[in-house]
């Protein structure tokens, strides 16, 4: 079992024995009292769902109570492997995310630039000025492109007021380009933050020292600020990617049914379709792509350096 | 060298991306000051009504009041799990510290929607009734990671001497936690409250799945969308809502610089 020890024995003045034996006593004790409850609470409530989930994926069936031994099988799996729709919809949804999160970051990139070496005094003003839009409730932060979008919405009205169009068009709303545009939309303030942090961390030294060694402002950017901004960059991109690859509101939304992604047909079966053994069999499949990439990533930077 | 102000390619490129955020910000604000239901330029008239309105309807204040509990309790519930850990990461050495704060983390890349149908799978298996308390217990786990880096971040910058100090003075380890560790975290603790409070407040991928009878503020607002007459009610709502998240947003910004 896992026992606390003292950072480093260390002297003690007077009474060391007996007091050493108490202050010992103390940090064991107090270290089960730090350790359990997020013990106990990540694994009741984070552990033991995602291990019912993947259990529950080798379910044939609905039928009968949801605690109770069932023999696996592996049938769901073997159906989604025959329906190529699934797959097809699983790589859609990791592009859309991909195009999202790489969008969402360069557009990204020079704000926190800016924020970083530019903006001087009021840099922090302006940060709260980039942010407040992310704080905004992310519904009505959707729902606002489906107004400027929607047949009857701000755009088109504009466009009809203006002369430029005689119709209105209907393009624009339910479909996958409407979904990329408002999560990129949704996005962008976000991804600025890592990029922000790396920026930050670099010694200025350098820049100087590029400088004096003749490089012109592009070459220095390119050789200097960007390789050591790119653990920033990797991590506004994943903090990006993950959720947008499961998500499953914003199509709802602006996506109509030409605009669904993977994360709406888990979303189906385990409400409409109600076949909860099929949806966890697709969600597995869904977390298992995602801590691949991830731990894929991690293998690429030193992801100790990303959370500092 | 960098310092160049005045106006230039950045700060445009700023301002403009500036804008570009607060359009659809700016159109939902004119569309709770709207006397029409639908948007549609140029504007009829402007009118209060639907602050009125909203003022008037129990069900969205129950709602805004019920996101208010969950956000309370689950930040609070979360700051507490992730200084915890926090303590542990940077005070104490052990075998299987690097598979705790691991854990800690995870969710941070577990989709929600996963999540959100494991929990309600687990809620279900065990015959948990859903409320308000199952999605609190779903924004604790999501929130985990974010209180715990911060905490961290804070543990990480003072001097494990000061503890060394007071135990030497004869303080057993509770009382040096109490006395000297928790105060000097406390600005951390509080700002990582705050960012929980916030991540929970609006989150509804989660909430969908695990809402029982009382719907938190986003799963109520997302039930009325297909009413169109009903919209500017909830945008009303969303636009005094936004205004208190930037107060506490603002707040927690000071208490995290205050070093």
């Amino acid at each position: 079992m896992d026992s606390p020890l003292l950072p480093a024995p260390r002297q003690r003045c007077r009474g060391a024995g007996e007091q050493e034996r108490t202050v010992l006593f103390d940090r064991r004790a107090t270290f089960w009292i730090l350790y359990l409850p997020p013990l106990l609470w990540l694994g009741l409530f984070f552990i033991a769902p995602l291990v019912l989930m993947a259990a529950f994926s080798f379910r044939a069936d609905m039928r009968g109570a949801l605690l109770q031994w069932w023999t696996p099988t592996l049938q769901q799996y073997a159906a989604m492997l025959e329906t190529p729709g699934y797959w097809r919809l699983l790589g859609i949804s990791a592009v859309l995310a991909l195009i999202i999160a790489t969008s969402a970051v360069a557009l990204a990139y020079p704000v926190a630039y800016f924020l970083a070496f530019r903006a001087g005094r009021r840099a922090g003003f302006y940060l709260v000025l980039l942010l407040v839009p992310f704080w905004t409730s992310y519904l009505l932060r959707v729902m606002a492109w489906k107004i400027m979008l929607g047949s009857e919405g701000v755009l088109n009205s504009f466009l009809l007021y203006t002369g430029l169009i005689r119709e209105p068009l209907g393009a624009l709303l339910y479909n996958r380009t409407a979904v990329v545009i408002t999560l990129i939309y949704v996005w962008i303030p976000f991804a600025a933050l890592p990029i922000l942090a790396a920026l930050q961390r670099i010694d200025l030294a350098l820049f100087e020292a590029a400088f004096d060694l003749g490089a012109t402002p592009l070459r220095r950017f390119l050789r200097v600020t960007l390789p050591l901004s790119l653990p920033g960059v990797l991590a506004a991109f994943f903090m990006v990617f993950i959720p947008t690859v499961g998500e499953y509101v914003t199509p709802l939304l602006v996506g109509g049914s030409r605009g669904s992604l993977y994360g709406n047909i888990i979303q189906d079966f385990f409400t409409k379709a109600a076949n909860w053994p099929f949806g966890s069999a697709l969600s597995m499949v869904m977390l298992a792509a995602t801590l691949l990439l991830v731990a894929l990533a991690a293998r690429l930077v030193d992801v100790r350096r990303l959370i500092e | 060298m960098n310092a160049r102000p005045g106006p230039s390619l950045l700060s445009g490129y700023y301002f403009g991306l500036i804008a570009l955020l607060y359009l659809p910000i700016g159109v939902l604000f004119l569309f709770s000051i709207n006397t029409n239901t639908s948007l549609s330029f140029p504007l009829q008239g402007l009118t209060l009504e639907w602050y009125q309105k909203l003022l008037d309807s129990e069900a969205v204040l129950r709602s805004a009041r019920n996101s208010l509990i969950v956000a309370a309790g689950s930040s609070f519930a979360a700051t507490a799990l992730g200084t915890m850990v926090a303590l542990l990461a940077v005070r104490y050495q052990f075998r299987s510290k690097g598979l705790l704060i691991l854990l800690a983390v995870l969710p941070l890349i577990v989709p929600f929607i996963v999540l959100g149908v494991a929990l309600l799978l687990l809620f279900r298996a065990l015959q948990v009734e859903l409320s308000l308390w199952t999605i609190g217990i779903a924004h604790t786990v999501v929130a985990l990671p974010y209180t715990l880096l911060i905490v961290v971040a804070r543990l990480a910058g003072f001097d494990p001497n000061l503890e060394e100090a007071a135990m030497d003075l004869g303080a057993n380890y509770p009382t040096t936690l109490r006395r000297i560790i928790l105060p000097i975290i406390f600005p951390a603790m509080v700002s990582a409250w705050l960012t929980a409070f916030t991540v929970s407040f609006d989150e509804f991928a989660l909430a969908l799945f695990l809402a029982g009878t009382e719907p938190t503020f986003p799963v109520y607002l997302f039930s009325q969308l297909r009413f169109a007459n009903r919209l500017p009610i909830m945008v009303a709502l969303a636009v005094l809502l936004m205004i208190g998240t930037l107060t506490l947003v603002v707040i927690a910004e000071r208490l995290r610089r205050t070093e």
